[in-house]
């Protein structure tokens, strides 16, 4: 069985702060959720319970930062994005500080706890802030490599974790690297771009364009800032059309970074396959992306509808 | 000040217990919700919707009403029985909780749910909110009063303390604030995750009134309530002593029941130590 980002996260932390003694956690009530506990009960005295009190903690781990420590603040993402984003934006962006924000529970796909709980646009906050890496990862293999990349990395990064577990995305001896996106699917018609748990739904969502002869190409995009320009410009080169999916509202995240590099690099038909701009609501995972327009049907639906596009316009001319 | 015979401090106490049947019972077919909070809030919840409140469940956006916010907005499961009970909705659509394209949400939202005020699930934002309602109201010169339920654990949030500042800045006496002290947050004691005490002197420190009761003697409860009411010129806090889980032995005072829902098993022995296999009991 896959292990869940969150698991993977949790146990990588360890792993990583066994080598390295600057590695501080804080937490605010959840680390059962976000599995910071397993920090906690091997390292308690790097461990700080800070309380139901985001803002705070936030600041409280740009100080850690500022005397060297790598500080992992942790809570939900809708916390961690909206509650403490002040706090993000002047005490840890501006400041440059080395704070590794990690933001659980991340999108429509969080638990059954609904619209206060589903971090939807957590994306957009944090690629609008100056200096703050985003990083969404899609499953428990490339966790681990992200977690010590950003760890190696000197500077304030928001790392996106989803909770339950989803099909594997990570090719085999794949090598994680920060600000590269990956192809996951040879294909030739087509792009589909996804970003977190939702390149999984784009591995399926080939499945189906197949079954109607098109044959789609999957790159998955861990890192949304900086984004990975080179590889969109290629894919829109290549393959004409892109549909991006996103578990996160279509403005804000993968959809609109994807499209900004479209329009100054390589216009190209496109489709944002995500929330569409409205809040969510408690189900499970399978009905949330079915009702939300954001299951494998929907993104080879969005694929089909791009390729009818192109033809349209190249017939046009 | 309303009479207060044996007999309604009785039916309180039934209809608390029947609210608690509907919470876990509600909560363990559904497979989601935070129980703990929301039996330890019961008690209070049926003092206010049963006695002290002006409300009518017929209108529930009646212009006169008094207010209810639930700041703890986990603590939803609760004051959806609570409303059910008052007549609000049928209970039979309590079935729904926690599913996708039903009104009832894990966290309370009003626009799909009759009688709930505001939206709340982001911590101690209703606090804020519940003092912007009486606020108002004041402008408006209006007579009702805005009560506001919030947990031990969400007083750690800042936003508490400022709204705690203005609330007594602007004299808000037609506000009042119960805490659901219960000890117990998410992950452990409240003691232990992040104290809180001496939380009496904090809120008289913040020039509120204060009085402290057993959250779970419906006398006391209706009796600060009114007390409450009755302040000029200060906002009111009743600090609630409760147990998180009351009356679910399994559950009482650990946190693991905060967010965990019972089994199949677990919820047979709850219906049991609730006395919710009394004939006539609403399980719905
Ligand atoms: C701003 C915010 N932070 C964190 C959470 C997650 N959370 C939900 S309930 C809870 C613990 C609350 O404890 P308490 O106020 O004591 O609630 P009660 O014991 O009454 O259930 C936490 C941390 C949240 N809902 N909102
Ligand atoms: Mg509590």
């Amino acid at each position: 069985m896959a292990e869940a980002v969150r698991d993977a996260f949790g146990h990588t932390l360890v792993q990583l702060a066994r080598e390295n003694s600057d590695i501080v956690v804080l937490d605010a009530d959840l680390a059962t959720s976000t599995r910071v506990v397993y920090f906690a009960q091997e390292f308690p005295e790097r461990f700080f319970q800070m309380g139901v009190a985001e803002q705070n903690m936030m600041g409280v781990a740009a100080g850690m930062a500022l005397m060297g420590k790598i500080p992992f603040v942790s809570t939900f993402g809708v916390f961690a994005s909206r509650r403490a984003c002040d706090q993000v934006a002047i005490s840890v962006a501006h400041c440059r500080l080395n704070v590794k924000i990690v933001g659980a529970y991340s999108g429509i796909v969080s638990g059954n706890n609904g619209a206060t709980h589903q971090a939807v646009e957590d994306v957009g906050i944090m690629r609008a802030i100056p200096h703050i890496v985003v990083v969404d990862p899609s499953d428990g293999v490339e966790t681990e490599q992200v977690v010590r990349a950003i760890v190696a990395y000197d500077g304030p990064v928001y790392l996106r974790v989803t909770r339950d577990v989803w099909p594997r995305v990570s090719p085999e001896g794949y090598n994680f690297v920060l600000g590269k996106a990956v192809q996951v699917r040879e294909g030739v018609d087509v792009t589909l771009i996804g970003s977190g748990m939702m390149s999984s739904q784009c591995v399926e969502a080939t499945h189906i364009l197949s079954r109607s002869g098109i044959d789609a190409r999957v790159l998955h995009m861990p890192t949304l800032k900086p984004i990975d320009v080179e590889a969109i410009v290629k894919a829109a080169e290549e393959t004409g059309g892109i549909v991006t999916a996103e578990n996160h509202n279509i403005y804000g995240g993968l959809g609109s970074a994807v499209a900004e590099v479209l329009a100054e690099h390589a216009p190209a038909l496109m489709k944002r396959v995500g929330i569409q701009d409205c809040y969510g609501e408690c189900g499970g995972n399978a009905e949330l992306l079915c009702k939300y327009g954001m299951s494998p049907q929907h993104i080879a639906e969005a694929a089909q509808s791009v390729l009818q596009g192109r033809n349209y316009s190249v017939r046009r001319l | 000040m309303s009479s207060l015979s044996e007999q309604e401090i009785r039916r309180l106490e039934e209809i608390a217990r029947r609210i608690r049947c509907r919470t876990v019972r509600t909560i363990s077919e559904a497979g989601v919700g935070h129980v703990g909070g929301c039996l330890s809030e019961a008690d209070i919840l049926t003092a206010l919707y049963f006695h002290v409140m002006k409300l009518d469940p017929q209108r529930p956006d009646w212009d006169d009403r008094d207010r209810f916010v639930l700041s703890k907005g986990h603590g939803a499961v609760g004051l959806y029985s609570t409303l059910a009970e008052r007549g609000y909705f049928s209970p039979e659509l309590l079935k729904t909780f926690g599913r996708i394209n039903s009104a009832f949400q894990v966290h309370p939202d009003m626009h799909m749910v009759p009688g709930i005020e505001i939206s709340t699930g982001a911590l101690a934002q209703g606090l804020s909110a519940a003092l912007g309602i009486a606020l108002a109201a004041r402008l408006d010169g209006k007579a009702f009063h805005v009560y506001c339920l919030i947990g031990d654990g969400e007083s750690q949030e800042g936003q508490i303390w400022e709204a705690a500042q203005t609330a007594a800045h602007y004299k808000a006496d037609n506000l009042t604030v119960i805490l659901d002290y219960n000890g117990v947050q998410l992950l452990g004691p409240v003691s232990e995750i992040m104290e809180i005490a001496p939380v009496a002197d904090k809120w008289r420190s913040f020039n509120w009134a204060v009085v402290e009761i057993d959250g779970h003697d419906m006398r006391q409860i209706i009796t600060a309530l009114e007390f409450a009411e009755e302040i000029k010129a200060r906002p009111c806090i009743v600090i609630a002593h409760t147990t998180k889980g009351k009356g679910v032995s399994y559950m009482e005072g650990k946190a693991a029941w905060h967010g965990k829902p019972p089994n199949e098993k677990q919820l047979a022995q709850a219906l049991v130590d609730l006395g919710c296999d009394r004939a006539g009991d609403a399980y719905g």
